[in-house]
Parts: structure tokens; sequence; C-alpha cells
């Protein structure tokens, strides 16, 4: 028997293709490519910064603290650490009871788990009750090639209608870091979607200062409005880069707080006459995309606005970077899909 | 890791006094379930001993200050148990006996699910089962870390254990060592669907926390004397380990017409059966009060003829 794959590749009986191919990454692969500049393991290092000055940070993880680098900490603080092994629920649950002693935990698993395998003890142990309970969670998105087990593509639209809960998706470890200090600060639950290992360091170069609950203006543009959060901030500015040659001139604003979403700013950049795209590594339902056109339908605000995500599917294994162009999320396809809307 | 029951001894006045209070517990359930004229009464009525054991005598509470910094965490994962918590905190004095009466109604902070955000003394809101001991887990550890001897109790129910994060909870617990929980299951044998043991039975329950590395003891949760004896032991072990008492509790307990009514888990009470069962009520404490009387007359001679104290 032979079958044609979605993607169009010939699979024989012996399912062998002999075309050279991408081979899919470890489970987590370093974002930063080589040469560019970047912060080895930016979450554990603000971590240990703040847990210096303030005793009442504690760490835990089920059995995921080396892939979230939680083990950072674990390691600087042994004793303010809790493995709780392959627990999810007991983690979260862990982490309320330490928030209501008191203390501010900060919980590490990949996102999948936090939302899909331990959404009632977020929701009724920690967001309800609205502890500071930091939820710090690794491979959101499409950010591994391993499949839909570990690809957390709906996390944030699983999560934006708990009450009290604020979303951050970061984009690079200017942002973690600078965030580490606030989520602490903020007196509620957070979740944030966090990059680990060598992460790229991108933001900094624009002046730009991480601000909970605010959207900053990166690079300013004539032509097209770029609103984006997480990791497609970096592909948003790169493809704004290629398409300053060809004369349109792009603007990005960087969104990483999803909840509270910064409307005001959104509003006022949206009222500009652009061409408007949302670029979110998430599925286009329930994030983003989903975050501005409620924010301009409340406003009585019609204008067109094109999404940027993951489509609605539960996604292919493979190379990350052979996924992120099939799915529209790579640089050269951001510029295709400019183009394509000019 | 189950150790022969050693019998604590406690002094006649101490039981008598709980006794009393379970009686006080149920009282205040009825006038509760009352205003509704159904509810989880069986529940109440069965868990009224091991409430006064604990809001009457083991648990350091203040009741004019309900989040003391050294009281113990008393967390009722069971938020349909409601009705038994709210009797028990009025009995500890955490509210006027009037209140009993604004049970479930529009503004009342005695919903009918306990929750933390409505009423004082409720430590968390339980009702989604198999959060009460993964939450006892995190506060237990932030006790030890603040160096404090105050012990975190948890209130399951046999359903409960059907929950995989408890038993994710139970391991985590022997784990890390948390010798300052003790947890309770009530086994009344008895969920929404029908019989526990016919639906999804969890026995040997002894065997299956011993397993997973917890002091464990089980006992009749309507022997007063048992109950008590039991938290008293646990609580005074040295053991590195989280502790559990199963007590197995009798749906109704106290009321005749209730105890033998066919067993449900909501169950509901016609309006003229109310005072019928406050009477019934009265009536098996007073058999109750009249066995204990003659047993304290029992020990008085034998101590008076040089028998052991």
């Amino acid at each position: 028997m032979s079958v044609k794959s979605e993607h169009g590749t010939a699979i024989g009986s012996a399912g062998v293709s002999t075309e050279k191919k991408l081979v899919s990454g470890a489970m987590s692969v370093d974002l930063a490519k080589e040469g560019q500049r970047a912060v080895q393991a930016p979450l554990g290092q603000a971590l240990l910064t703040a847990a210096d000055r303030d005793d009442r940070i504690v760490g835990l993880s089920a059995d995921l603290a080396k892939y979230t680098d939680l083990h950072v900490f674990r390691d600087a603080f042994p004793d303010r650490f809790y493995q709780i092994g392959m627990a999810e629920q007991a983690l979260l649950g862990a982490a309320a009871g330490l928030a209501m002693e008191g203390f501010v935990p900060f919980a590490s698993t990949y996102s999948v788990f936090a939302t899909r395998r331990a959404y009632d003890w977020l929701a009724l142990d920690i967001a309800e009750p609205n502890l500071n309970v930091n939820m710090v969670c690794a491979l959101p998105g499409l950010t591994t090639g391993y499949g839909p087990s570990h690809q957390a593509t709906e996390d944030i639209a699983i999560l934006r209608g708990l009450p009290n809960l604020t979303i951050v998706d970061p984009c690079d470890a200017t942002d973690i870091m600078q965030a580490v200090p606030q989520l602490i600060a903020h007196d509620g639950p957070t979740y944030t979607r966090i990059l680990r290992g060598r992460v790229p360091q991108v933001l900094d170069e624009y002046g730009y200062e991480f601000e909970l609950g605010k959207a900053k203006l990166i690079r300013d543009g004539a032509d097209v409005l770029i609103i984006s959060s997480g990791l497609m901030t970096e592909n948003a500015l790169e493809a704004a880069k290629v398409l300053q040659q060809d004369g349109v001139d792009v603007a990005v604003l960087h969104s990483p707080t999803l909840k509270p979403f910064d409307s005001e700013m959104v509003l006022k950049e949206v009222a500009r006459d652009r061409l408007i795209l949302t670029a979110e590594n998430h599925t286009v339902i329930g994030g983003l995309f989903d975050s501005v056109a409620h924010e301009l339908a409340l406003e009585g605000v019609t204008k067109q606005v094109t999404p940027i995500g993951l489509p609605d599917e539960f996604l292919d294994a493979g190379a990350l970077p052979t996924l992120y162009d099939r799915y529209g999320l790579s640089v050269a396809k951001i510029v295709e899909t400019v183009r394509g809307r000019m | 890791m189950t150790t022969e029951f050693r019998h604590t001894t406690i002094s006649p006045e101490r039981i008598v006094r709980v006794r009393e209070a379970a009686f006080r517990i149920r009282q205040n359930a009825l006038v509760e379930a009352e205003v509704q004229g159904q509810g989880y009464i069986g529940q109440a009525l069965g868990f009224s001993d091991v409430l006064a054991a604990l809001y009457a005598d083991q648990l350091n509470l203040d009741p004019t200050d309900p989040e003391w910094e050294g009281r113990d965490r008393c967390l009722l994962s069971i938020g349909h148990y409601a009705l038994a918590i709210y009797a028990a905190l009025v009995e500890a004095k955490f509210f006027p006996q009037e209140e009993l009466k604004t049970y479930a109604t529009d503004g009342s902070r005695f919903p009918m699910s306990a929750m933390s955000t409505y009423t004082p003394g409720v430590e968390i809101s339980g009702g989604s089962l198999g959060h009460g001991l993964p939450i006892a887990n995190g506060m237990a550890m932030g006790l030890k870390r603040k160096n404090s001897t105050a012990t975190v109790y948890n209130l399951l129910s046999d359903g409960e254990l059907g929950e995989g994060s408890t038993w994710e909870a139970a391991a985590v617990a022997a784990h890390h060592e948390l010798s300052n929980i003790i947890a309770i299951v009530d086994f009344n044998d008895q969920q929404a669907d029908g019989k526990s043991t016919t639906m999804l039975s969890m026995e040997p329950i002894t065997e299956k926390w011993e397993s997973f590395g917890w002091e464990t003891r089980r006992c009749d949760g309507n022997d007063v004397e048992a109950v008590l004896a039991n938290l008293i032991e646990l609580r005074e072990l040295e053991a590195p380990r989280p502790r559990v008492l199963i007590v197995n509790t009798r749906l109704g307990k106290g009321v005749d017409f209730l105890e033998k009514r066919e067993k449900l888990h909501f169950m509901r009470v016609a309006e003229e059966e109310w005072s019928l069962a406050q009477k019934q009520l009265h009536n098996s404490f007073a058999d109750e009060s009249a066995e204990t009387d003659e047993l304290r007359e029992k020990e008085r001679s034998t101590t008076e003829d040089g028998g052991r104290a």
C-alpha cells in the first residue's frame, strides 16, 4: 500500500524517501541561532538575583527543573526547592499551599502539562484565591518538533478565560529577566511562557524595557503594523528589516502581556491607517489575534486584521525550521504574508 | 506501618465534653438543613463525632482571629460537607448560633459548598475533589519552613480516593516527610451513584495508605473515644511520616429514621420530619449519656477498688 502524506511527499511501502531532510532536534532545542547574542538560562539567572534578596521565593518542579531552567535555582538554593516528581496536579496544589503560607512559589513544568493536565488545580487552587503563584512553563506554542503531546499550541486559549490570571509571552532574554521581579511584585497568579537554554537577546537593542501589562512599540513604520508577542516579535522585527529593503515601512508593537491586555496602546496604534497583522506562536483561536479582535469589536473599530499564527490543527512532528515555514511563522513566511496583503 | 492500637488514656470528662459537642453539631446541622429541606445531612450527622473531636478538642484555633498564624489548618476537601463544617464552626464559637438559619440563602456566609472566600475558618474552597491533599502538602512545607508546630488536617471522603491527585499528593507527602499532616478519610461507603465499594472500590484502603508510606489507623468514626485516641496518638507520633485516620461512619448517625432510610448521598427530609429528627437525636444522645454515666460509675468503683486508674 502506498499513501500520499498530507504534505505531498510520496511514501512508498517501506515508508522511506531518499530525499535529504532536516532532522527533528532534541525535545527542547536552543532557540538562539549560531552567532546570535544570547543569554544562558535567563529565568534561572533572574530568579537567583531575586531569591538572594527575598526569602519568600521557593521553587517547585514536576521532573522538569532542568528543562525549564529552574535547575539554576535548585542548585543554588537546594533547601528552597521542592522536587514534586511527575505529578502536575500535586505540583500546582503544593504551590498554592506554599503561597497561602506567605511564600512566593515559582512552579515549573512544560506548558502542555500545566494547562492540559493540571487545569483544575491552576483554576481553583491558584487563580480563584488569587495567590501569588508564578507558573513558569517551557515549550510554549511551537518550540519543539516532538508533536502534539508537547506542543502547547492552545495554552493561552485555555487560560485566557480564567479570572485573576496574568499571562505573559516573553520574546527574549531581556523580557524574561526583566519580567521576573515584576512577577514577584505582582500580588496574584501569573503564567509565563518560558524560553529556556540559550535564549536570544533581541529587545535591549531597541531601548526596550519590559513592563507587566504594557505593550511597547519596538519600531515604528508608516505602512504596516504587526502586533506580536513571544518569539514572534523577534521574527516580526527580522521581517520588518527585509521589507524595509523593498521600501515597505513596518511597525512592530510587542505585547508580551496577553492578560490583562494593553487595549489602550493597541487601539492607539490601530487607529493609524496601516495594514494590520497579528503574529503569535499559538493557534489563531483564543490568543493574541482574538484579543486584538475583541478590543476592536468593543470599541466599534472596523478594520481588517490578518492573523499570522498556528492553524487550528494538531501540528506535525519535525524539524523546527521546517515547521515554522510550514505553518507560516518563519521570517520568510511573514514577509510573504505581508507582501500578499499589500 | 500500622502499629497496634495503643489506648491512650483519656479522661471520661474529656470524652463527655466531645460527645456533647458532637450532639450540638448534629443539632446545628439539622437546623441548617431544615432551611433547605434537603442536603448532605446524612454525611453531616455521620461525621459529627469526628468534627467534635477536632473542633472541641484537637484543633488549636482562635475564633476571634480565624487567620491566627499559630492555628492548626483544617482543610475541607469535601466542600459538600459544608453543613457539617458550619455546624462545627458554630460549636467552636466562630459564628453566633442564629447564623445557622442563613444556610444556603442569598448573601449568607454559609453557602451550599464550603469556600474560603465566603466563610472565616474555612481554609480552602473544596468541592472539586482531590484538591485538599495537594494544597495540604504545600501548607505543610510552608509551616515547616517557618518552624511552626501547627498541624495541617485534611478531611477527605472515600469517594475522593478515586481522584488520582489524592494519590499524587499522598506520594509527595511521604517523600517529603510531611509529618505535620493528618488526613482523615470519611468512609461512609456512599457516593452520588451508589455504594463506593460497588462502584470503584478502593479497598484495601488501609494497606493502600500504608504502602504509600503513611502512618495509618482505621477506627469506628462514631466512637468518640476511639477517634480521639487515634487523633491524639497520630499527632504525638515521632515518625517522619504523614498520618492518616480512616473512619468508618454511619450516614444519618444519631437520627434513627435517617439511619434506617434508604442510604442516599443527598437526602430529602419532609417538612414534618424535622421535629422528629431533633427528637430522635435527643433520645439517642440521652441513651448514649446514660451509657457514659454507667461507664463512669464502673470506672470509679474499679479505681476505688484499687484497680488500674
